[in-house]
C-alpha cells in the first residue's frame, strides 16, 4: 500500500496532505509570533518611557513593499504553474528569491547602522524585542528562500514527472511565505510606527 | 527489532501490483536505512520507544543519587561516590550545587526526553497508523526527522552535564531571572535552552504528522466515531503539543538572549545580585517567562496523561471483554479537556503575586477542567462493573492506573485553589501529587501499552510471571515512596532541599525519619524494574510466539501480520463497526473486530 492522498485530495476532507501539514505547521507558528507579540505588549506597557524614532521608517516602510511584491511573486509563481507555464513560473519564483534578498540586504543595513551607533540589544527592552523579533522574522526569510532556492534547482526535476505533486508544493511554499509577508505586516507597524 | 522490517517479505507477496513496484524497493534498503535512518513508522516508533525507556531509567537513576542526600544528609554516598569526580562530590559526599543539577535534569529528563517521547512518539507512532488502517505516517520522512531532532535534544541534555560548572541547575521550569544569572558565562542553562529547541522542533514535526495522518489516512469505513479511544487520545495530544509548545520556544530564545546577548526580557530593573546590582538594562519582566512556561507546561500535563488514558481504556475494553463505558462521552470529554487546558496555567502560579483576579479565573478553570478529568475516570472504572476481568499483566497495570491517576487528580484539588495552595506550593505535597499522575499514573499505563502491543511489534509474548512480579512490586514500592510525601508536605517540609531539610530552619517536628523509609522504597523500586528489563529483552528471544491476535482484540492493529511488515496490512482493512464490540449478544464469540464483515 502506498500513502494514499499525497496528490489527490480526499473526498470526505477536500484535502491533500500536503496542504493540511501546512496549515498546521503556520497554526503553530501563529502561536510563536503570537507569543513573542504578547511579550512585546508586556514588555511595553510595563515600561515607564518606550523610546520613539528609533529606526528606520523608510527603510522599514519600503522593505513591507518589497515583501508584498514578493508575494505577489510568489501567487503567480503558482498561477503559472496552474496554466503549465513553466518558463514564467521559474521567473516569477526567482523573481520572489531575489525580492527576498533584497529584503535581507536591507535588514543587513539597518542593523548595522544599529551596531555602529552602539544601539545593541542589551541596550534597552525597545531594541531586545526588535533584535529578537526581526531577527527570527529574518530566519524565517531565509528558510523560504531556502525551499525556493530548493524548487527553483534539484526541486524541480519534479515538475517533469508529477506535475500536480510538484504545483502542490510550490502552493504549500507560498502559504508560508505569505504568512512570513504577514508577519512583516504586524511587525513593521508596531515596531517602527508605534 | 529485527523481527519489525524483516517479515515484511510475507506482506508484499499479497500487495496490490500497483504497489508491488514501489515496495519492491525497500527490500534492498541497508542496515542503516532500515534500522538506524528508517522512514516506517514502526522502527520509528519503536526508536522512540527505546530511546524514551532508557531516558526514564538515567532519569530514574538520578533520583536515586538525590534520595541518598535526602535519606543520609552529609553521609558519603555508597558504591559510585567516587566515581562522580570532585566538581560533584567532596570527598564522597554530593555537593548542593549537583543536587540541584539532579533536581532540574531529573524533570526535564522524564518529562520531555522519556515519557512524552515513550507516550506520543513510541505509542502514537506503532500504533496508530495500524488503528486506523494505514499504510504508514503521511510525511515518512518528517517522522524520522522528528526523531532524530529528539535525539540530538537528547544528546545536547546529556552533554550538558559534563561541560565545565555542569549541567542546569534552576530546576525544570528554569524560573527567570535566577535561570539568567545562574552559571555565568558557563554553558549548562544554555545548552538546556538549546536542548529544549531540539526537542519543540522535533514535537513540532510529530504533531504535525500525527494530526495529518488521522485525519487523512482513516482506512475506508473508519468514520470518527468509530475511531479507538487511543487515536482520539494521540490527536488531541497532537493539538496540545502543536498549540503549546511554540511559546515555549519563543521564551526559550528569549531567555537565551538574555544568557547570551545581555537583553533584560526577564530581568527586572534594580536587581541586586551577591551585594552587587546587576549591569543590565533592566525593564524586563520575570512573570513573563512564568507565563511563557506554563502556557506549556500545563497542557503538557495532559500530553503525559492523556495517551496513558487511551493505552488504559484500550486495554481496559480488551480485559473486560465490554465495550468502554460511554465512548462519546469519553470522546467529548477529551476534546473538551484538551481545550481546557490552555486557559489553566496560571493556577501554577498564586504565589508570584499576580493579583487576585486573575487567580480567580484561573482557579475557576481548574475547576472546571477537573469535570472532564473525572468523567473520562468514571467511564473507565464503568467499564469494569459486571465484567469477568482477565487479570493478564497489562490489565493489572491498567487497572493500577485508576486509582492511582484518581489519588494524583483529587489531591489537586487544594492546589488548584488559591486559598489552600499558599500553605502546600513548593512542599512535597505538590511533589507527592504530581508524582501519583505521572509515575503510577501514566508511567504505569505505558507499560501496561508495554505488555498489551508487544506481541505486535516483535511477534512474541512477554513473560506473565515476570510481568506480575514487575507490577506487584512497583506497585507496593512506589506507593511507599510517594504516599509520605503527602504528609511531609502537609507538615510543611519543602520541596529542593538538598539535604531533606536537615540544616533547614524550621526542620523541628518535620518527619525527616520518612526520608529514610521513601529512599529505601526507591531503591526497591529500582531493583523491582529489572525483572523487567529481563523480561524485555529475554522475550525478544525465547517469547512465546503468536499469531495476528493474541489477546483477542477488535481494533485494527490486530489484523495485521505480528510483525506487520512495511505498508502494514495483507489487503487494503475496511472498517465494518465501532471499536469496542465485544459480548455481542447474538454472535457466535466474544469479540466482533472492526475489519471483519459478518458477526460470525
Amino acid at each position: 500500500m502506498e500513502i494514499p492522498y499525497t496528490v489527490e485530495t480526499r473526498p470526505d476532507t477536500g484535502l491533500h496532505n500536503c496542504k493540511l501539514g501546512i496549515w498546521l505547521f503556520l497554526a503553530s507558528e501563529v502561536m510563536l509570533f503570537g507569543a513573542l507579540f504578547s511579550t512585546y505588549i508586556i514588555l511595553r506597557t510595563g515600561a515607564v518611557e518606550w523610546p520613539h524614532g528609533e529606526l528606520n521608517v523608510w527603510l522599514g516602510m519600503a522593505n513591507t513593499f518589497i515583501l508584498i511584491g514578493s508575494s505577489v511573486t510568489m501567487v503567480m509563481a503558482w498561477a503559472s504553474l496552474k496554466l503549465n507555464d513553466f518558463p514564467k513560473h521559474r521567473l516569477y519564483l526567482i523573481a520572489t528569491f531575489v525580492l527576498a534578498g533584497i529584503f535581507l540586504v536591507n535588514k543587513y543595513f539597518e542593523y548595522a547602522d544599529h551596531i555602529t551607533r552602539g544601539e545593541l540589544p542589551s541596550h534597552s527592552t525597545f531594541l531586545a524585542i526588535y533584535f529578537t523579533m526581526t531577527g527570527l522574522h529574518g530566519l524565517h526569510i531565509v528558510g523560504g528562500m531556502v525551499v525556493m532556492a530548493y524548487f527553483a534547482g534539484p526541486g524541480a526535476k519534479m515538475w517533469k514527472t508529477k506535475p500536480e505533486q510538484f504545483s502542490n508544493r510550490i502552493e504549500a511554499t507560498g502559504l508560508y511565505w505569505h504568512f512570513v509577508d504577514l508577519v512583516w505586516i504586524f511587525l513593521f507597524p508596531v515596531l517602527y510606527l508605534l | 527489532m529485527d523481527k519489525v522490517a524483516t517479515s515484511g517479505t510475507a506482506a508484499h507477496g499479497h500487495a496490490h501490483d500497483h504497489a508491488h513496484a514501489h515496495e519492491h524497493e525497500h527490500h534492498e534498503l541497508g542496515f542503516w536505512r532500515a534500522y538506524i535512518f528508517s522512514q516506517d513508522h514502526k522502527v520509528i516508533g519503536i526508536q522512540y520507544a527505546l530511546t524514551g525507556l532508557v531516558f526514564l531509567l538515567f532519569g530514574f537513576t538520578l533520583m536515586m543519587i538525590m534520595r541518598w542526600s535526602m535519606a543520609y544528609p552529609i553521609r558519603p554516598i555508597p558504591l559510585i561516590g567516587s566515581w562522580l569526580g570532585p566538581s560533584r562530590v567532596a570527598q564522597g559526599i554530593m555537593l548542593p550545587e549537583f543536587y540541584n543539577q539532579l533536581g532540574a535534569m531529573h524533570g526535564t529528563i522524564m518529562v520531555f526526553l522519556g515519557v512524552v517521547p515513550l507516550a506520543v512518539g513510541g505509542f502514537g507512532n506503532f500504533v496508530m497508523p495500524l488503528q486506523i488502517g494505514a499504510p504508514d505516517m503521511a510525511f515518512p520522512k518528517l517522522n524520522m526527522a522528528s526523531y532524530w531532532v529528539y535525539f540530538l535534544g537528547g544528546v545536547t541534555m546529556l552533554v550538558s552535564f559534563f561541560v565545565p560548572g555542569g549541567a542546569a541547575m534552576s530546576g525544570w521550569t528554569s524560573y527567570a531571572p535566577l535561570s539568567v544569572i545562574a552559571q555565568p558565562g558557563q554553558l549548562g542553562q544554555t545548552l538546556w535552552l538549546f536542548g529544549m529547541v531540539f526537542l519543540i522542533t522535533s514535537s513540532l514535526l510529530g504533531s504535525v504528522n500525527f494530526i495529518v495522518t488521522i485525519v487523512q489516512l482513516r482506512a475506508k469505513g473508519l468514520t470518527w466515531m468509530r475511531l479507538p479511544f487511543f487515536v482520539w487520545a494521540q490527536l488531541v495530544t497532537a493539538f496540545l503539543l502543536l498549540l503549546a509548545f511554540p511559546p515555549l520556544e519563543a521564551a526559550g530564545v528569549l531567555q537565551l538572549m538574555d544568557r547570551r546577548a545581555g537583553t533584560s526580557f526577564f530581568m527586572p530593573s534594580g536587581l541586586v545580585v551577591g551585594n552587587k546590582p546587576l549591569t543590565v538594562s533592566g525593564g524586563g519582566n520575570p512573570l513573563m517567562w512564568q507565563h511563557l512556561f506554563w502556557f506549556l507546561a500545563h497542557p503538557e500535563v495532559y500530553v503525559l496523561v492523556l495517551p496513558a488514558m487511551g493505552i488504559v481504556g484500550e486495554i481496559i475494553a480488551n480485559n473486560t471483554r465490554k465495550p468502554l463505558w460511554g465512548y462519546r462521552t469519553l470522546v467529548y470529554s477529551v476534546i473538551f479537556l484538551g481545550f481546557m487546558s490552555f486557559i489553566v496555567w496560571a493556577h501554577h502560579m498564586f504565589m508570584t503575586g499576580m493579583g487576585t483576579t486573575i487567580s480567580a479565573f484561573f482557579q475557576t478553570t481548574t475547576m472546571i477542567i477537573s469535570i472532564p478529568s473525572v468523567i473520562i475516570l468514571t467511564a473507565l472504572l464503568l467499564s469494569l462493573w459486571g465484567a469477568s476481568i482477565r487479570f493478564t499483566t497489562p490489565m493489572l497495570f491498567a487497572l493500577a492506573f485508576l486509582p492511582m491517576f484518581a489519588i494524583g487528580g483529587l489531591t489537586g484539588l487544594p492546589l488548584g485553589l488559591a486559598p489552600s495552595d499558599i500553605p502546600l506550593h513548593d512542599t512535597y505535597y505538590v511533589i507527592a501529587h504530581f508524582h501519583y499522575v505521572v509515575a503510577p499514573g501514566t508511567i504505569f499505563a505505558l507499560f501496561a501499552g508495554i505488555y498489551y502491543w508487544f506481541p505486535k511489534a516483535t511477534g512474541r509474548r512477554m513473560n506473565d510471571v515476570l510481568g506480575k512480579i514487575h507490577f506487584y512490586g512497583s506497585f507496593v514500592c512506589i506507593n511507599i515512596v510517594f504516599m509520605p510525601m503527602f504528609i511531609q508536605g502537609l507538615a510543611g517540609m519543602n520541596r529542593r532541599m538538598y539535604d531533606g531539610g536537615l540544616l533547614y530552619a524550621h526542620n523541628q517536628g518535620l518527619p525527616l525519619k520518612l526520608n529514610i523509609v521513601i529512599g529505601m522504597a526507591a531503591w526497591t523500586l529500582g531493583l523491582f524494574q529489572l525483572p523487567f528489563i529481563i523480561n524485555f529483552f529475554a522475550s525478544l528471544k525465547w517469547g512465546k510466539k503468536v499469531e495476528e491476535n493474541p489477546w483477542d482484540a477488535t481494533t485494527l492493529e490486530w489484523s495485521a501480520p505480528s510483525p506487520p511488515g512495511h505498508g502494514n496490512f495483507l489487503t487494503e482493512p475496511i472498517v465494518y463497526r465501532g471499536p469496542y464490540e465485544y459480548s455481542v449478544p447474538g454472535a457466535a464469540k466474544d469479540f466482533s473486530p472492526q475489519f471483519e464483515p459478518e458477526r460470525a
